[in-house]
């Protein structure tokens, strides 16, 4: 199992277009994936599901854990918190 | 988090049956009618659909299970207003899982309130999550099932 904590830096926080961004790079691992909205609840949603990640409620500044089980696990957890990290090309 | 659908939804502007049989059609059927029912300002209602229909071409909210959740944000706005379309014969959205998709949320919202716009998107994802939410809404097909099933959904 791994693990990485990352920040929303974008002021438009995790809204569809990022989601969507984020499932298709998570369907790129063999890993399963979760993520939690550590400032807002504790619901652990598949990071895998575009449908899952709308509930989020990830604006900015809230904290996302992202987790990841399986064999790339740890490649996994580091590139989505860096497609987070980056803003997704917004402000 | 957890703002009533009953609150969000203009329910005047639901349409039980759309006409429009294609997605950029649905999304300006949708738009029209939150204007004709004085949801959002009638002036720009196009510059409205025609953003919407912008932001789908640059990525699509079918969302898969034959939901579809279209939106934008426009600086004519001044609150949110989102309505709901339906389609028994399923409209093609480029969908995630490429299915048909039959039931539409269309969500418009201010410049100026993104943390607004993601807490009205939770509001309905939390009840689209529902295979039972779902299905109900494929099978509503008047103006008044529509609305019921809105204010089951608030109270479950």
């Amino acid at each position: 199992m791994a693990q990485h904590d990352v920040a929303i830096p974008n002021t438009e926080g995790l809204h569809a277009r990022p989601v969507m961004r984020f499932v298709a790079l998570a369907a790129k691992f063999h890993s399963q994936i979760w993520v939690t909205n550590l400032t807002r609840n504790a619901e652990r949603l598949d990071g895998k599901s575009a449908m899952q990640l709308m509930l989020l409620e990830a604006t900015q500044g809230c904290v996302l854990r992202i987790e990841a089980q399986g064999a790339d696990s740890q490649a996994a957890v580091t590139a989505l918190a860096d497609l987070i990290a980056s803003g997704f090309d917004e402000s | 988090m957890g703002r009533k659908l009953s609150e969000l939804i203009h329910t005047e502007s639901i349409i039980s049956e759309l006409t429009s049989t294609d997605r950029n059609g649905v999304i300006r059927e949708l738009v029209q009618s939150l204007a004709d029912h004085g949801a959002i300002p009638l002036e720009h209602a196009d510059g409205i659909s025609r953003k919407a229909i912008e932001r789908e071409n640059d990525g699509t909210t079918g969302f898969g299970n034959g939901v579809a959740v279209p939106h934008v944000k426009h600086a004519a706005l001044t609150r949110m207003a989102a309505t709901i379309g339906r389609s028994s014969r399923g409209i093609d959205f480029a969908a995630l899982d490429r299915g048909p998709v039959f039931t539409v949320f269309l969500l418009v919202s201010p410049l100026s309130a993104p943390d607004d716009h993601l807490a009205a998107m939770e509001s309905i994802f939390r009840c689209l999550q529902r295979e039972s939410f779902r299905r109900f809404l494929r099978q509503a097909d008047t103006h008044e099932a529509i609305i019921e099933l809105i204010h089951e959904a608030d109270e479950s």
